[in-house]
């Protein structure tokens, strides 16, 4: 919303400084979004009559020009417009003139020919365009004022600031001059006060136009006004200034005022006519199912019957009420009569129709946000002043007003405003005085706890609204700052779940991976290509395609930003990333299953990297990813971590195993299926580790009491044994250690070797089992039953010790 | 003509042959290309058409292109399954048995790495000390889902259907129940109803998260962002309790010296409501461009909560009074770390991450 000073000071004076102002509408939640000067810089500009008019003798787009810049002249100026002639009167801009934008006006020579200063164009002086204007010079009106008069003054141009306002849903009464002012007057403590309004009384001899309303609900005032001897031709320059600071383009006279009371007042209205409207008057209903309505820019809309028809007195349609007008009884330059329409409609109606057509306007904004339901007849009554003030519109007449209203047009209601629960809800101190003081300049009528709303600010409906008013009036600012009291004892802190996501990322974040974020959406095929199933949420309305589907995986996104970082010669790369993924519902649920996921995503470089002169090996993707999860098993204390071998959508079959704590599982450990990497245009090998925060935080961790630390030596013992590829070494390990009891303190695979001297299909292992007991220092023979028990053991799962 | 037809079903029994008589994925390959290629046996055949009428040529092509096409199939089917194959001796040769890793010594995850330290996403580090700074000054960090539908995210805010506040936030909506029930939440304030409808109060809680607009992505908005958002809702709960509250935080936060203020502002579920702009942390309020030389940068919103609200969540506001805010972590990452373009925090650029 736009709003021109000179403009607000219709309604009071506004005497403070323009910082002043700013600073109190944004106190008052009137938010300034920009502040512009304008109307400067014209100081200099006079009005000049064209003498005469040469060719340039050098040059053939310019033209010297002889002007009567107020002393006779003749004074040359060399100008490269067309569209003026002998005669006319144009601004000129002298010698040592200052335009707007700081651009200061030289003598200089042009093709050998002095310019003696410039002739302004209307865009060059930030000035409206005349509606009809040919490109070239500002071709002022023919007796406009004598040479040599200051632009300024000639065309009645004041130095004005606009402000830009950000007026929030809940200020509809903001979105006019009138309501702007009234909030500004109320917090400099002056007087707001309406514009003289004519006393010319409506003549009869005009009638009334027939009005009938069918749909009350949907309209519940309608007034009519039919007027006639309207002014032609365009707008005097004031209203055509100020519509055009406040950001609307000036058409006619008729127009012009009619967006002039909407942006003055804040009522919408519409000006049909009155030749036009069958019947000559007004029918207001309902529109019916296969309607349709020509809106005045050129769309057809199809209505139906949860929507306010505007219709002539014969039935057919001229405007969806509240929103648009029609084509068919719009105004143009052969009007004689019209029918001005000044209604309020049901705000809800209104968004609903507007929603439905994908229309919006100036006047369904306000329509819809709420517009004062008693603003009809001054609305109607500053239209035809503003016309009938115009040259022209001397001989405007009007008819009476007709009002239909309907039951349901709401009032402004009493509340009950308690002082003491101001003073609780905002935490301060003020009287019931203090509380009328600031409520009564808005136009809430006070009188001991009740509280009148004026019609202006409807939106205003509870207690909360009242006290959201004392504490705009009394300043945000001012509203001492307190540290709760509470009550009772309470303290802060973050969830288990939250401090073990944070381990989660402390621990791979030191492991040396970057974390990453990756966006929720996928696109479709993306789930396909990393060999996952393809089952998805759907987003009904994505903005693109490739945004079209919510993860159910953080594998897409993560294998989407090693790419990203190869694609800018970026290698040696490690990720992870903990976010929720997304699953179609559970059966008799609507919301889709969400899960907390760990993802760790890395890729080896080829070689040696840049930093490092360690060739990674050939199996560092897959060691690497097994490694996370040691690491974090062990940071997290699970209970009896495990992998176990098994296939895992999207990872390689032979390197894939789901990882579990105890019997549950929490995710899956491998690498990436060799034909996801080139899927997504990746080389090399991929390391992968997904683990569900929701299930790690459902499992046990191992205690934290301290268990005894022996103070004897150690012994260790080393077996190697022959074990079948499909027995896996953490059984052979766990046989291991359960055979050695409280006695054994660790069991370290520390070689593997396969080849010709353990045959096919088998592989060696090597294992060291440290032994300490508790109380004392075992003994060769006690070391000697320990080992057989081991091979024993180890016999157990098919391991042989290798001869 | 039938001397044609012979060699047809001559060079299709031999290509057949040639296909079947393969060991391996490369041998099939160069058996398909010589039995499939330009010069195999049945494309030679075409060139025979010459000396035919042109009835007999194009009975003649047809039967040679669907003798081609008969074989094409077949060596697409075989194709696959050496393919297959191979994808099983590679499996099978490159079985690892994930136990060996786990039951040698436990290694750093990245050995050959010489990139040092990782680091954690600019946005987690800000989330964590905001969770931080709220759980220093008495607050508990709750979470909610991210899908949810229509009542927590509008409704129990104070937002019946219809409700023309619903356009300050461009929703995405979920292919789920009935249209336009199932949404992706467009702030967290869905945890503050779900917290405020478990009923256990006092509440003083923080809830940071992911939230979703539909809202074309530029140098300052995303699509996919996160917010954090604070709920007070206790006995004797003030408008100025809440402006102390977020002063407080500004300067734990920021920095001593660091202040917030507030300007009447509307949120459909809070009345007062608030803007609340801080000192700008670039200039600590002298002026600069990233604050466009007022000294002070909008954070977020505010306000008391709104009666409305606590009706929805059952909580008598006569006995009650509380307050929320909100703000945007990205957008408080991006004001302190000068980031140009917040589009950077999506593409997970490692020069980009290993900075923060």
């Amino acid at each position: 919303m736009k709003a021109p000073l000179s403009w607000l000071r219709d309604y009071a004076p506004l005497d403070a400084s323009v910082d002043q102002l700013t600073t109190v509408l944004s106190e008052l939640g009137l938010v300034v979004d920009g502040v512009e000067e304008v109307g400067g810089g014209l100081a200099d500009v006079v009005v000049a009559r064209v003498l005469d008019i040469r060719p340039h003798p050098d040059a053939d787009r310019i033209r010297l020009v002889d002007v009567d810049p107020g002393d006779g002249g003749p004074l040359q100026i060399v100008c490269g417009a067309w569209n003026f002639n002998v005669g006319d009167l144009v601004p000129l801009a002298p010698i040592g003139a200052v335009l707007p934008g700081d651009f200061k006006i030289a003598k200089r020579k042009m093709r050998g020919e002095v310019s003696n200063g410039m002739l302004c164009a209307a865009r060059e002086l930030e000035l409206p365009e005349p509606p009809d204007a040919t490109d070239g010079l500002l071709i002022l009106a023919p007796d406009l004022a004598p040479p040599g008069t200051p632009i300024a003054d000639a065309l009645g141009i004041e130095a004005d600031v606009v402000f830009d306002l950000d007026i929030t849903p809940n200020r509809p009464d903001a979105l006019c001059m009138a309501g702007i002012a009234r909030d500004l007057a109320a917090a400099l403590g002056e007087t707001w006060s309406w514009p003289a309004t004519s006393v010319a009384a409506p003549d009869p001899a005009l009638g009334a136009a027939p009005v009938t309303v069918s749909a009350g609900d949907l309209c519940p005032r309608f007034t009519a006004t039919v007027m006639e001897g309207l002014p032609t031709g365009p707008s005097p320059e004031w209203m055509a200034r100020r519509l055009t600071l406040a950001g609307m383009r000036p058409i006619n006279a008729v127009v012009d005022a009619s967006n002039y009371v909407m942006l003055d007042l804040g009522q919408p209205n519409h000006a049909y006519d009155l030749a036009q409207l069958g019947g000559g008057g007004i029918l207001v209903r309902r529109g019916v199912q296969g309607e349709t309505l020509v809106t005045l820019d050129d769309v057809a809309r199809a209505l139906g019957p949860d929507d306010c028809v505007i219709c002539d007195a014969d039935g057919t349609a001229v405007g969806v009420g509240g929103i648009m007008g029609g084509a068919s009884a719009e105004i143009g330059p052969d009007t004689q009569r019209v029918l001005l329409e000044c209604a309020w409609f049901d705000p809800t109606a209104i968004a609903r129709t507007g929603n439905r057509l994908g229309l919006t306007s100036e006047a369904r904004t306000r329509f819809e946000r709420g517009v004062d339901p008693g603003l009809a007849e001054r609305a109607a009554t500053r239209f035809f002043d503003l016309l009938r003030a115009i040259p022209g519109g001397e001989n405007l007449r009007r008819g009476p007003l007709v009002d239909e209203r309907d039951p349901s047009l709401p009032a402004g209601p009493e509340l009950t405003l308690r002082t003491a629960r101001v003073n609780e809800v905002l935490g301060v101190d003020l009287s019931d005085s203090d509380v009328a003081g600031y409520l009564e300049p808005l136009g809430f009528a006070v009188a001991g706890d009740r509280v009148t709303v004026p019609t202006w600010r409807l939106e205003v409906a509870r207690e909360i609204d009242l006290i959201e008013e004392v504490a705009r009036m009394y300043g945000y600012r001012r509203i001492a700052r307190t540290v709760p009291a509470g009550s009772g004892r309470r303290t802060g802190g973050l969830t288990t779940r939250q401090r073990e996501r944070r381990r989660i990322r402390a621990v791979l974040g030191g492991a040396g991976l970057d974390e990453a974020w990756t966006t929720t959406f996928l696109a479709p095929g993306d789930l396909d290509r990393a060999g996952l199933d393809p089952a998805a949420v759907e987003v009904e309305n994505p903005l693109d395609r490739s945004e079209s589907l919510l993860r159910t995986s953080l594998m897409p996104g993560l294998l989407k930003a090693l790419r990203f970082n190869l694609d800018r010669q970026l290698d040696d790369l490690a990720l992870f990333e903990i976010g929720r993924v997304f699953r179609l519902p559970a059966p008799g649920s609507v919301l889709p299953e969400e899960e907390e996921l760990l993802g760790v995503a890395v890729l080896p470089p080829a070689g040696a990297s840049l930093r490092s002169s360690v060739r990674p090996s050939a199996d560092a993707a897959v060691v690497s990813a097994v490694r996370s999860w040691q690491w974090l098993a062990s940071a997290l204390r699970l209970d009896s971590p495990a992998l176990v071998a098994g296939e895992v959508a999207g990872l390689h079959r032979g390197r894939s195993a789901r990882a579990f704590a105890g019997r549950v599982e929490l995710g899956a450990v491998g690498e990436v299926d060799p034909d996801v990497v080139s899927a997504y245009e990746l080389s090399g090998r991929v390391g992968w580790v997904s683990l569900s925060l929701d299930a790690l935080a459902g499992v046990a961790r191992r205690p934290r009491l301290v268990g005894d630390i022996s103070r004897y030596p150690a012994s260790d013992v080393d077996l190697a044994f022959v074990v079948d590829e499909a027995v896996p070494a953490a059984d052979v390990v766990a046989a291991v250690r359960s055979a050695g009891g409280d006695l054994v303190e660790d069991v370290t695979l520390f070689d593997v070797y396969r080849g010709e001297r353990v045959g096919a299909g088998v592989r060696s292992l090597a294992l060291r089992a440290r032994f300490r007991a508790l109380d004392r220092t075992l003994t060769d023979t006690e070391l000697a039953d320990l080992r057989q028990g081991l091979i024993d053991a180890a016999a157990g799962v098919g391991a042989t010790l290798r001869s | 003509m039938t001397d044609l037809a012979d060699s047809i079903a001559a060079a299709l029994e031999v290509g057949r042959r040639r296909l079947a008589g393969a060991s391996d994925l490369d041998s099939f390959l160069e058996a398909r290309q010589e039995v499939l290629g330009k010069r195999s046996a049945i494309a030679q055949l075409n060139t025979r058409l010459g000396g035919l009428d042109p009835d007999q040529r194009r009975d003649a092509g047809a039967a040679i292109n669907g003798a081609r096409r008969t074989l094409a199939d077949e060596a697409d089917a075989l194709q696959e399954k050496w393919e297959a194959r191979r994808r099983e001796d590679r499996v099978a040769a490159e079985r690892l048995d994930l136990t060996e890793i786990t039951s040698g010594p436990a290694g750093p995850p990245l050995e050959w790495s010489g990139r040092g330290a990782g680091h954690l996403h600019l946005v987690t580090q800000t989330r964590d000390e905001l969770e931080d700074t709220f759980v220093a000054m008495g607050f508990t960090v709750a979470e909610g889902p991210e899908a949810e539908n229509d009542w927590y995210n509008f409704e129990a805010l104070n937002m019946p259907p219809d409700h023309p506040a619903r356009g300050m936030w461009d929703t995405l909506y979920l292919r789920l129940g009935q249209p336009g029930s199932v949404l992706l939440r467009t702030h967290t304030s869905p945890v503050q109803v779900r917290l405020m409808e478990a009923g256990r109060l006092p509440i003083y809680a923080v809830m940071p998260g992911r939230c979703y607009r539909r809202d074309t992505p530029d140098a300052r908005h995303l699509a996919v962002f996160h917010q954090i958002e604070g709920l007070v809702v206790d006995k004797g709960i003030t408008f100025g309790d809440m402006a102390g509250v977020i002063d407080a935080f500004t300067a734990a936060f920021f920095g001593e010296g660091m202040h917030a203020r507030l300007r009447p502002s509307f949120f459909p579920f809070t009345e007062p409501s608030a803007e609340f702009e801080v000192t700008c942390p670039i200039c600590a309020g002298a002026g600069c461009r990233t604050c466009s030389g007022s000294g002070w940068i909008e954070l977020g919103g505010c306000g008391m909560v709104d009666p409305n609200v606590f009706a929805s969540v059952g909580i008598d506001p006569e006995v009650y009074t509380g307050f929320a805010f909100g703000f945007g972590i990205d957008r408080l990452a991006q004001v302190r770390s000068a980031l140009p373009d917040m589009r950077a925090l999506l593409d997970n650029d490692v020069r980009f991450l290993s900075q923060f």
